[in-house]
């Protein structure tokens, strides 16, 4: 395979989210949308994927920033994760995802990458970006998920010819906040639900999320409904910086008369979408948050986990971040 | 001995460069008509090449040429087995990187697959499949040999599902007394078997080479750590002579012993810009790093020692398969036999050892090969003794280390020095052992408290290397330095020991280094740690020979005999009258005028003849100091050092937090505290990485390699160490080098390795993984009472 020697293409910079559209819809498959360009440069470098056209978004203002909205607030794709760490709103009411953003990666990445770019970043698994011939890649196997595949990194559920993960630190917390994904085209404006935005294998194996060619990630709405709630956010990875989660962890709490009244938790890098655990939320609601609930959580949490070889660390793993969720929030 | 240089801090004279950015390293250059070469590598383990058809990348605009093994001259740089993913197999130079690379898309090669492996002990298994085709061994694990085939026989393995290492047919070993009786008499027998993981290098320069050719002579640019121990052999390697060499390497981006020699990026540049008539820029990328780059073999390892119920260390009995790679590794596994012996001074001893050749990159020296690996595999069972025995763990550790009695191998060889036990009572002071101890095993919610203390060794003694220096009619000292510039800085602070002799001041001093066109003298290789001992000693007897030339020629121009002369303040002057002398410059201009071996024209017969060329360069031009260094040298030189660790284990995350570290060196006189400085905390610092994070990966069933980049092989971040790690040495001098110094590089390393999964240990409550490095897969599923995912003697797993 070719190594460190990225392809001629064409760069087009647009200053609008319209020509932006214009020309993503344009090139279609032959499109390439770029933001911060950490998950697309590597790509283009080893030359497994690349595109004839690429279209550079940093320069759409209207993508940057974020503002208040409808009681709850808008952030535009373009904005940067260090610019989401450090907001005032966004510390003050969702401190949820002030901490995820904060623990992606490492602070230059942070300085550079944006939240569009971190929630439809492409699988981590190791072979499909070694540029071997899987099944996300197009191919007939999966590498990964064979007696001896190295796959440490991989799911513990939803399993279907690819074992990969979300390896996003801010698309958990962005399910249990219930963000709504604000997605453009050429065409017209969709609203999807976080929830529903991540897509596994099973719907499309060549893709993490719904965006078809041509559509936009723009902004992503947070309703108020869990500003301020009780949060937990924790990443295991290994190493404290730079490091995608081998398991991650977000949970929106709100906690009444000593009870938890209502909740909103999600994992990440156990399958190939952020994994939202409704089954805690059943199991706890209700329940004061005590070592108790927290026991229960957890041991609801794993339940229907298919470990592969390598990974089964996983298991304890989830189970325990899902007590200290519960326990420690 | 009091020194004005010697010990004291001071400022290398590239210092400013570095920091300022105006260092040029190899890529910096550029050379009127250069050219870019791009390798084709391997995409297979282990095949063989039966057809290549450039046809169409040479008829591409801008392709030059391209170099395979079938060349002249090429031998091993390049290759028709390629024997690991990435092994390259042509390179191709064309106007600018891009088209190189464009073509080598145009390349097609026709391979034959062969059998391969990443596991040593399936090449062992009867019928197992050999790394090369010609056999699975080369000996004690040195290159350059071709390897014979090994196989054991199904009933060595017979106890590899409890988890036992097998032991077949040894490659080498050696032993001393009657080991078996001892670990019969023993009051208490450990048997561990254990398994350490391989590393890349990660040098922050990639191993780029920048060739060409003038009139004959032949030019190279590269960062390598050695400089004039390299010219022989790589002017072999070209076909050329020594006079007809010249070699740029003024700088260096981190070796670590991947680039002790500078390998075949040299070699592959020098030969294609001979053939295309071009200069030659051959960048490597950085994944081109992570496989010709070289890493440290792993250790599939067993240890049985015994004790006598007061912590004497009575017998050990060491088996190793190392896997050597796809060149048959570096001598890691009786590297670690010889640390064992010296850390612990059994009473008797025996090693096994065998290197295997498999289909995974090749090994080569990564700082304390072997010796490294044992520590951190063999310090956590130390305490487990300690524990079973009643017996403190810091206080077994004083009782067996070696001190200037110590006897190291298998010809029981005394050291120089050794003053382990000093060291590690220093650290334990400076740590608060007994402070510390009283918190382990506390709880802090998920958190528990653990200390450990871990000690290490390197041998870091060589002889035999020349000293030069130039005392120049305007009063200055030149000092020529053979060093590499490999980050230590040695290549400037040995030089000291000549300018010392001749109580000079620094401010007067010149140091020359970088290129043998500045005319340097044979030096050793800059790898293990050796070069505060071995170049001290050579500057030495090279200050020392301008000394006595000095008071030769006082004694000639002023009367009386050499030894009625003295040295201060840049003179040379009679000791019964001060007043009668010649400055420095005098004598300088009078060694010219004298000529003969005075101003080097007829240097001595013993130095080599790098040295040779380097004081035809200089002759005329002052007062020259040259001599090989032929000082006693009776022993084993040690470097050893200790640390202590404190962590904190999450027992729910699997999560280390290294809170407190202490590092203490055994190193002789204290050469250049700074320096000492970076070594011990940039030791410690990856000793920690080794311990929790670092390890290669090699899929079994493809053989495609798991982690090449800085972030799949996952160094230490400086959120992952104290932010303060304190420091010390000992500080005595060793009485076989004149001005006290011995290495100290590799081993800080391996005792914060050891440090830290004792540390690990203790806080688990004496669990041991037997697995380098612990990771926290193995600590949650420990705490869950889940077995590990990897079987006990798997390697390059995750």
């Amino acid at each position: 395979m070719s190594k460190d020697m990225m392809p001629h293409f064409e760069l087009f910079q647009p200053d609008s989210e319209e020509t932006a559209l214009d020309l993503l819809s344009r090139f279609g498959d032959e499109g390439w949308p770029v933001a911060g360009g950490h998950d697309s440069l590597s790509w283009f470098k080893d030359r497994a994927k690349y595109a004839a056209n690429v279209v550079d978004l940093t320069g759409i203002a209207s993508m940057r920033g974020i503002r208040e909205v409808d009681g709850g607030i808008e952030i535009g794709a373009l904005t940067t994760l260090t610019e989401i760490e450090n907001n005032d709103i966004v510390q003050s009411r969702y401190g949820l995802l002030a901490q995820a953003a904060g623990h992606v990666a490492s602070p230059q990445i942070r300085n550079v990458g944006t939240l569009g770019g971190n929630l439809n970043q492409d699988a981590r698994c190791w072979y499909y970006r070694y540029g071997v011939d899987c099944y996300r890649a197009g191919g007939n196997t999966c590498y990964a998920d064979t007696p001896e595949g190295q796959n440490r990194e991989h799911c513990l559920w939803g399993a279907d010819r690819c074992v990969a993960v979300s390896p996003s630190d801010v698309a958990p917390a962005m399910v249990a906040l219930d963000a709504t994904m604000i997605v453009r085209s050429a065409s017209g404006t969709r609203e999807v639900a976080a929830e529903d935005y991540f897509i596994g294998p099973d719907i499309d194996i060549e893709r993490m999320t719904v965006l078809e060619p041509g559509e936009l990630l723009t902004a992503v709405r947070i309703p108020g409904d869990w500003a301020n709630a009780q949060f937990y956010f924790e990443k295991v990875a290994d190493r404290n910086t730079w490091d995608f989660p081998l398991v991650n962890i977000a949970s929106a709490m709100v906690v009444e008369n000593g009870t938890i009244s209502r909740i909103r938790i999600a994992a990440g890098a156990v399958q190939c979408t952020p994994r939202r655990l409704t089954v805690v939320e059943e199991v706890v609601t209700g329940s004061a948050p005590d070592e108790e609930t927290a026991a229960l959580a957890g041991q609801a949490a794993v339940r229907g986990a298919t470990p592969l070889n390598f990974n089964h660390f996983k298991i304890p793993l989830l189970e325990n971040l899902v007590k200290r969720a519960i326990r420690d929030a | 001995m009091t020194w004005s240089l010697i010990g004291k801090n001071f400022t290398p004279p590239d210092i400013r460069a570095k920091v300022t950015g105006q260092a040029r390293f190899a890529e910096d250059f550029r050379v009127d008509g250069m050219v870019f070469a791009k390798l084709l590598t391997s995409p297979m383990p282990h095949a063989r090449v039966v057809n290549i058809d450039a046809s169409d990348a040479l008829a591409m605009d801008g392709v030059i040429g391209i170099l395979t093994a079938d060349d002249e001259g090429v031998n091993e740089l390049l290759t028709n087995e390629p024997r690991y993913v990435g092994d390259p197999i042509l390179a191709l130079a064309a106007v600018d990187e891009m088209t190189a690379e464009n073509a080598i898309e145009h390349v097609r090669v026709q391979f034959e697959e062969l059998p391969f492996t990443v596991d040593p002990l399936q090449s062992l298994y009867p019928g197992g499949p050999d790394g090369r085709a010609s056999g699975n061994n080369i000996g004690g694990g040195r290159t350059g040999i071709e390897p014979k085939r090994i196989k054991w026989t199904a009933r060595d393995f017979a106890a590899v599902p409890e988890g036992q290492l097998p032991m077949g047919e040894a490659a080498v070993e050696w032993s001393h007394g009657d080991v078996e009786a001892k670990l019969a008499e023993a009051d208490l027998v450990i048997d561990e078997t254990f398994v350490t993981a391989g590393n890349s290098h990660m040098s922050m320069e990639p191993r780029t080479a920048m060739a060409y050719w003038q009139n004959g002579k032949c030019y190279v640019h590269s960062g390598a750590q050695s400089l004039t121990a390299s010219l022989p052999a790589i002017a072999q390697q070209i076909g050329i002579g020594l006079d007809d060499f010249v070699y740029i390497n003024e700088y260096c981006g981190g070796g670590f012993g991947s680039k002790g020699t500078p390998g075949q990026t040299v070699g592959i540049s020098a030969l294609l810009s001979k053939k295309v008539s071009r200069p030659v820029m051959l960048r490597m990328t950085r994944r081109d790093e992570y496989s010709i780059g070289s890493a440290r073999g792993t250790f599939q390892g067993r240890v049985r020692m015994g004790f006598r119920a007061d912590g004497k260390i009575t017998a050990i009995d060491f088996t190793v398969v190392q896997d050597g790679g796809a060149n048959g590794g570096f001598g890691d596994s009786g590297d670690a036999a010889a640390a064992l012996s010296i850390l612990y001074q059994p009473e008797d001893m025996r090693f096994r050892g065998i290197p295997v050749v498999t289909n995974t990159t090749p090994r080569g020296p990564q700082r304390g090969p072997g010796q490294n690996q044992i520590s951190a595999a063999v310090e956590p069972l130390i305490d487990r003794a300690a524990s079973e025995l009643g017996i403190d763990r810091l206080a077994i550790r004083v009782m067996n280390a070696p001190n200037n009695d110590a006897k190291i191998g298998a010809n029981r060889l005394n050291v120089t020095s050794a003053y382990l036990p000093d060291a590690l009572e220093k650290g334990a002071a400076m740590f608060d052992w007994q402070g510390h101890l009283a918190r382990s095993g506390q709880r802090n919610g998920s958190k528990i408290y653990g200390v450990g203390v871990g000690q290490a060794y390197h041998d870091v003694g060589r002889t035999g290397y020349d000293g030069l220096c130039v005392l120049t009619p305007d009063g200055k000292l030149h000092l020529h330095s053979g060093v590499g510039n490999l980050g230590t800085y040695s290549y400037a602070s040995t030089t000291r020991a000549a300018a010392e002799m001749l109580k000079m001041s620094w401010e007067n001093c010149i140091i020359h280094q970088g290129s043998n066109a500045k005319f340097l003298p044979f030096a050793s290789t800059q790898t293990g740690s050796n070069t505060s001992w071995t170049m001290a000693r050579a500057n030495y007897v090279g200050g020392m020979n301008a000394l006595g030339k000095l008071k030769e020629i006082a004694a000639m121009d002023l009367g009386g005999a050499p030894d009625d002369y003295d040295v201060g303040d840049e003179r040379v002057f009679k000791i019964a009258d001060p007043s009668q002398g010649l400055t420095y410059a005098e004598a300088a201009q009078r060694a010219i005028e004298l000529g003969g071996k005075y101003s080097g024209e007829t240097p001595p017969d013993d130095i080599h003849e790098v040295t040779r060329l380097a004081v035809r360069g200089v002759a005329g031009t002052g007062l020259v100091g040259v001599a090989k260094e032929q000082l006693r040298m009776e022993g084993d030189v040690p470097a050893l050092a200790c640390g202590f660790a404190a962590v904190e284990v999450d027992v729910e995350t699997g999560k280390v937090d290294i809170l407190d570290y202490v590092a203490v060196a055994d190193c002789g006189t204290v050469f250049h505290p700074q320096g000492l400085a970076g070594q011990l905390r940039s030791g410690s610092i990856w000793g920690m990485s080794y311990a929790l994070f670092e390890r290669q990966i090699y899929d079994p069933q493809n053989g495609l390699p798991g982690n090449a980049s800085y972030l799949s092989c996952k160094p230490a971040t400086y959120l992952d160490v104290p932010a303060g790690i304190q420091w010390d040495a000992v500080d005595i001098a060793d009485p076989q080098n004149p001005v006290g110094s011995r290495g100290i590089g590799e081993p800080p390393m391996g005792a914060a390795s050891a440090a830290v999964l004792c540390a690990i240990s203790d806080a688990l409550g004496g669990h041991v993984f037997n697995r380098v490095p612990v990771v926290p897969d193995m600590i949650v599923n420990h705490v869950a009472g889940r077995p590990q995912s990897t079987p006990p003697l798997k390697i390059h797993t995750a």
